[in-house]
């Protein structure tokens, strides 16, 4: 399958890309690892006209501490969150989530931004950070803003991003080299999360974000607040689907996804 | 446009569309027929490369992201006659049924090898979790991977 075509131009600098996307106007799309657009480009479910190829910007490859945080560049690619001595020692549950990423391939290829900007609900990235509260920062033509992860993820496939904004970094609280469960139920490898769990113990509390069940990236609210007021994990699990709209689709019905949130979610509760 | 890339220690230059991807590069401009395409969407690994020594799937690459790269096909690992380990390892083991997969399992090794060179059998199965064999033969496989990180492991 080949993509429709397009015209390519690669970026050195966040700036250049910015600025080349602005000259393009609205077709034109930023190509990172390029492991979620170039399936739907080949499948012709994407046909941007210009492509502007940030993944040779190499000062947006990073994961270090600052302060509290974690700054983690975009670019940074999933295999590099997975072997990530910082990350081990200080927000241990993104690296076990990037680690179970598609397959060793994809984690080759793909970073934690581009996930993060094609803001697919299946994905588990946007999940972990949804319940890590994370800060997305992001340039455009007129500067750079931070974004919080509860404001960011819009709708399906639809994020905050401003068709000209570059997604640069990520910051996430420092939670420590434990703490936390994620639970990922799939047929195969490489495919989408029928359902995901992540739960991380952050600052005293219990953040807890479900994958694939909704428009969006959620968190259970209802499991937090019951384990706020004391509740048990099987208890607190139990409303594990609460305020959801899981999708019906050929792996699973929305009853079935339910049922898998209260189990996964209970487990990677009790994993934490 | 121009892309430029050293394949299996060779220069190769071509004019390309933006749209072609690596892997057609790869079958089409350089003749390197070895790289199969399987399920053409990232999913089943046949058409598995190294990309300056890393494992990647060659339909869900364009050519112009290799430009200034290192790449290695399956053409690039035997010297003369002489198997790589993974390939005599697959060869003894008789890790293949039809062969299709093959190459692209022979590659996502190498790199796996790369990266755990003592890899457990655990680790052998989740490492190739990207890559499909349609014949089901991944008893045989796992066993040519164990073994030729044996075999590596002597060398060293």
């Amino acid at each position: 399958m080949i993509p429709a075509a397009f015209e390519y131009a690669r970026a050195g600098s966040a700036e250049e890309a910015v600025a080349l996307v602005r000259e393009h106007g609205e077709d034109a799309k930023f190509l990172a690892g390029g492991m979620s657009l170039i399936p739907l480009m080949k499948l012709r479910l994407a046909t941007p006209s210009v492509l502007v190829d940030v993944g040779r910007v190499r000062d947006l490859s990073y994961v270090r501490t600052d302060g509290d945080h974690v700054a983690i560049g975009a670019l940074t690619r999933h295999r590099d969150l997975e072997t990530s001595d910082v990350l081990a020692k200080e927000c241990a549950v993104l690296q076990a989530v990037a680690a179970q990423v598609g397959d060793n391939q994809v984690r080759h290829r793909g970073t934690i931004g581009g996930s993060v900007a094609h803001g697919d609900p299946a994905s588990d990235l946007p999940a972990a950070l949804l319940a890590l509260d994370a800060t997305f920062t992001v340039q455009g033509g007129n500067g750079t803003r931070s974004i919080p992860a509860a404001e960011f993820f819009r709708g399906f496939l639809e994020t905050a991003l401003e068709p000209d904004e570059l997604l640069t970094e990520i910051r996430v609280p420092k939670a420590g080299p434990s703490g936390f469960g994620f639970e990922k139920f799939n047929r195969r490898a490489q495919d989408w999360a029928i359902v995901g769990a992540v739960a991380a113990n952050v600052g005293g509390a219990t953040r807890v974000a479900l994958v694939n069940m909704g428009p969006t990236p959620l968190r259970a609210q209802g499991v937090e607040e019951a384990l706020a007021q004391g509740a048990s994990v099987a208890d607190a699990a139990e409303r594990a689907a609460e305020g959801t709209e899981p999708p019906q689709d050929l792996n699973a019905s929305p009853e079935f996804r339910e049922h898998l949130a209260r189990v996964l979610v209970r487990r990677a509760l009790e994993a934490c | 446009m121009q892309v430029a890339m050293n394949v299996n220690g060779a220069a190769q230059r071509h004019d390309v569309e933006p749209r072609t991807l690596l892997v057609q590069y790869l079958r089409e401009a350089c003749g390197l027929t070895g790289t199969k395409v399987g399920c053409d969407t990232s999913s089943c690994g046949a058409c598995t490369i190294l990309v300056d020594g890393e494992s990647v799937k060659s339909c869900t690459m364009f050519a112009a992201q290799a430009d200034g790269a290192d790449v290695t096909t399956i053409e690039g690992l035997a010297i003369g006659d002489e198997l790589h380990p993974v390939q005599q390892a697959f060869h003894e083991h008789h890790a293949l049924q039809c062969g299709y997969c093959t190459a692209g399992m022979v590659m996502a090794t190498v790199s796996l090898l790369d990266e755990i060179p003592n890899p457990s059998e655990r680790d052998v199965r989740l490492g190739l979790e990207g890559n499909l064999c349609r014949c089901t033969g991944y008893h045989n496989i796992v066993q040519a991977v164990l073994a030729a990180a044996e075999a590596t492991g002597r060398a060293r």
